[in-house]
């Protein structure tokens, strides 16, 4: 899978947690740029991603990301690894 | 079950015109989200929960501060949640030798909390127990060690039912048992917990949220109070009618065994105040037979308030329980392995609760515990003589009612069948068929796969399978004739058996009319039938009378000619040919 393919399917499930299909996803994009964006909505988001991903953040990783970009990035290593 | 994310958009809808309930929510660890998914499943079961969430770890300040927001939100139930998670901390800051008193100075403060709150409010309470941790610092010695957390922990879930025994107002959510149910792994994510002082993993939450809406609902006199079982392959394995009272499958063997736990859970249910009725498809004599006579059978009639068993359709027969009961449908629970049974029920009758049940018996149970359907608030010894109570009401209230119009109904159904001579695909149906039906038999001629081939293929027999679709599914080939040429004139009915699940729909007139077309377009003057009667086809007995057949030297004769074309709802799918 290419970070391309992780970013559409990554943007599918933000739009479906946050219930905002107006939010288009750059690997730019930080949680300041969504409004719906908090703390805990970010835990929401990273059960979300595991359970579709079939993969498991540890606990640093899921406090480490700047960006989207660095979420693709982790992802990538997870299911290409 | 909804997921969390399908929960929370549940609270952008409109709750203006459902039930309002207050509930504060306190909690030693973060409570956002158990909040948002009690507040949305509420909204499912039409409750407008209005929830104060207090910052989390301010139980004691809310409870013994008489100005906190606790008190002026005058709240109709107060729910408490101290997690597994802190009892931990406070267990690891304590000294060895205090480690034995973890669970009685717990109590006690909990006991304190629950004397003030209610001193102070009219409320209900409820208090989560708490889900098991084994820290493994003494492997199974722990369970003989009264100073190790897992006795401490367990204790206290112990002492806390003590208490809630004696304490009206106090109720228990059960979250140990949620645990058990789906596993620690599933229940608790660490990485969440580390990141947020959330202990309830996001998966877990719906079913949190569910088992505190089940207590909040019967606060509310939201209960169920009957259970309406099926007969045939629910409460016992096999079909009674066609195999008979030693064939049922009941009892220690196999898969009996299965039954024979699922008759207990139902017999434990009625001991706590269920009604239990009964409605099943058969004749009433045949349906009670294993209740009186098979040694194995758990359940007894004297345990059943109403016994309904006959061929008419099952929602007719639920109305019937129901005015005998005049309890409301939505406190209904019915039981029944077959999905056409309860998919039919489910659309008459919306407001009953009709679960899924799983296709392999083995698992009803384990399925049937997971929907905690019979929560309940109160339990006392009368519960118990409600059977008796309901039986006597039941033998004065029946008299035979229909409250759906037949042809409507029939109509309603949108029933085809589809007519073929035997071939290699039903074969092996038809010889099933053939074994195994009892009632609907007229002759109770058994024939084998080899014999339904050989049937097939020699000339001086016409074969006719029919299979039966309505738009609540397929029930598969469910009847079969067999016409052998006994001269130029004369087609004697060498077989016709049907399968019971098909009865009053009207296929009986169907397959006449298929059968006197065939005889007509062939140059046939009559068919001739035979009932040989045996120690369970009594239900056939006057099948040639009725269809209008005239009896002659001990057989019955329909002449073709001057035969009246019966009216039914049944589209043919297909029209017949003799051979394929």
């Amino acid at each position: 899978m290419s970070g391309i393919e992780i970013l559409a399917q990554l943007n599918a499930i933000f739009i479906d947690t946050i219930d905002n299909d107006a939010v288009v996803l750059k690997k730019e994009t930080t949680a300041n740029d969504i409004e719906e964006w908090d703390s805990l909505t970010h835990i929401q988001l990273v059960v979300a991603i595991e359970k579709h991903f079939k993969i498991r953040f540890t606990s640093k990783e899921i406090q480490s990301w700047e960006n989207v970009g660095e979420m693709v990035d982790s992802i990538l290593s997870k299911v290409s690894g | 079950m909804k997921d969390f994310g399908q929960l929370v958009k549940n609270l952008k809808k409109d709750f203006s015109n459902l039930k309002i309930i207050k509930i504060a929510i306190l909690g030693d660890t973060s409570t956002q989200f158990l909040t948002k998914a009690i507040r949305g499943l509420g909204y499912d079961h039409g409750f407008n929960l209005e929830i104060l969430e207090a910052d989390f770890n301010q139980i004691e300040r809310q409870v013994y501060d008489p100005a906190s927001a606790l008190y002026q939100f005058l709240p109709d139930i107060v729910i408490v949640f101290h997690s597994s998670h802190k009892l931990l901390s406070k267990y690891n800051k304590t000294k060895p030798s205090d480690q034995p008193l973890l669970a009685s100075k717990e109590l006690e403060s909990l006991e304190n909390i629950y004397l003030t709150i209610t001193h102070n409010l009219n409320s209900k309470l409820i208090f989560y127990n708490y889900s098991e941790i084994d820290d493994g610092v003494f492997g199974n010695h722990a369970n003989k060690t009264e100073s190790s957390f897992l006795f401490q922990l367990r204790k206290l879930n112990f002492e806390l039912m003590a208490m809630a025994s004696k304490r009206p107002n106090l109720y228990l959510c059960d979250l140990s048992t949620i645990q058990n149910q789906v596993g620690k792994p599933r229940f608790f994510q660490p990485s969440v917990y580390i990141n947020t002082e959330m202990v309830l993993s996001i998966e877990v939450l719906p079913r949190i949220a569910s088992k505190t809406i089940d207590l909040i609902r019967s606060l509310n006199g939201k209960i169920k109070k009957c259970v309406i079982i099926d007969l045939d392959n629910t409460t016992w394995g096999g079909i009674i009618g066609d195999d008979g009272i030693e064939n049922i499958q009941v009892g220690s063997l196999g898969i009996g065994k299965a039954f024979s736990e699922f008759q207990y859970w139902i017999k434990k249910l009625k001991d706590r105040g269920i009604i239990i009725a009964v409605c099943s498809k058969n004749a009433d004599e045949v349906a009670k037979a294993p209740f009186e006579k098979h040694p194995d059978m758990v359940l007894k009639l004297e345990d059943i308030s109403i016994f309904i068993a006959n061929w008419e359709n099952k929602a007719d027969n639920i109305r019937q329980i129901q005015k005998v009961l005049n309890i409301g449908f939505d406190s209904m629970v019915f039981l029944d392995d077959n999905p056409f049974e309860r998919n039919m029920v489910r659309e008459h009758l919306p407001q009953v609760c009709v679960p899924e049940l799983p296709e392999d018996p083995a698992e009803y149970l384990e399925y049937l515990y997971g929907l905690n359907l019979f929560e309940t608030i109160s339990y006392s010894a009368e519960d118990r003589d409600r059977t008796k109570h309901y039986q006597v009401e039941a033998q004065r209230v029946i008299t035979r009612q229909k409250f759906t119009d037949e042809a409507d109904y029939l109509k309603s159904l949108k029933m085809h069948s589809l007519v073929e001579p035997f071939n290699k695909f039903n074969t092996p149906r038809v010889a099933q068929l053939s074994q195994r039906s009892n009632q609907f038999n007229l002759r109770t001629v058994r024939y084998t796969e080899t014999d339904v081939e050989n049937i097939g293929r020699n000339t001086n027999y016409f074969t006719f399978s029919f299979t039966l679709e309505d738009r609540f599914g397929d029930h598969g080939l469910i009847s079969v004739v067999i016409l052998k040429v006994e001269s130029a004139d004369v087609l004697f009915i060498d077989t016709w058996l049907m399968s019971c699940r098909v009865l009053k729909r009207g296929m009986e007139d169907f397959v006449l009319n298929t059968l006197v077309d065939f005889g007509k377009k062939n140059g046939f003057a009559c068919l001739k039938g035979e009932y040989i009667p045996t120690a369970r086809n009594e239900m056939v007995r006057e099948h040639y009378g009725n269809l209008g057949f005239e009896k002659q030297d001990g057989y019955w004769i329909l002449c073709l000619e001057s035969y009246m074309y019966k009216h039914h709802f049944i589209e043919l799918n297909k029209h017949y040919h003799v051979r394929n």
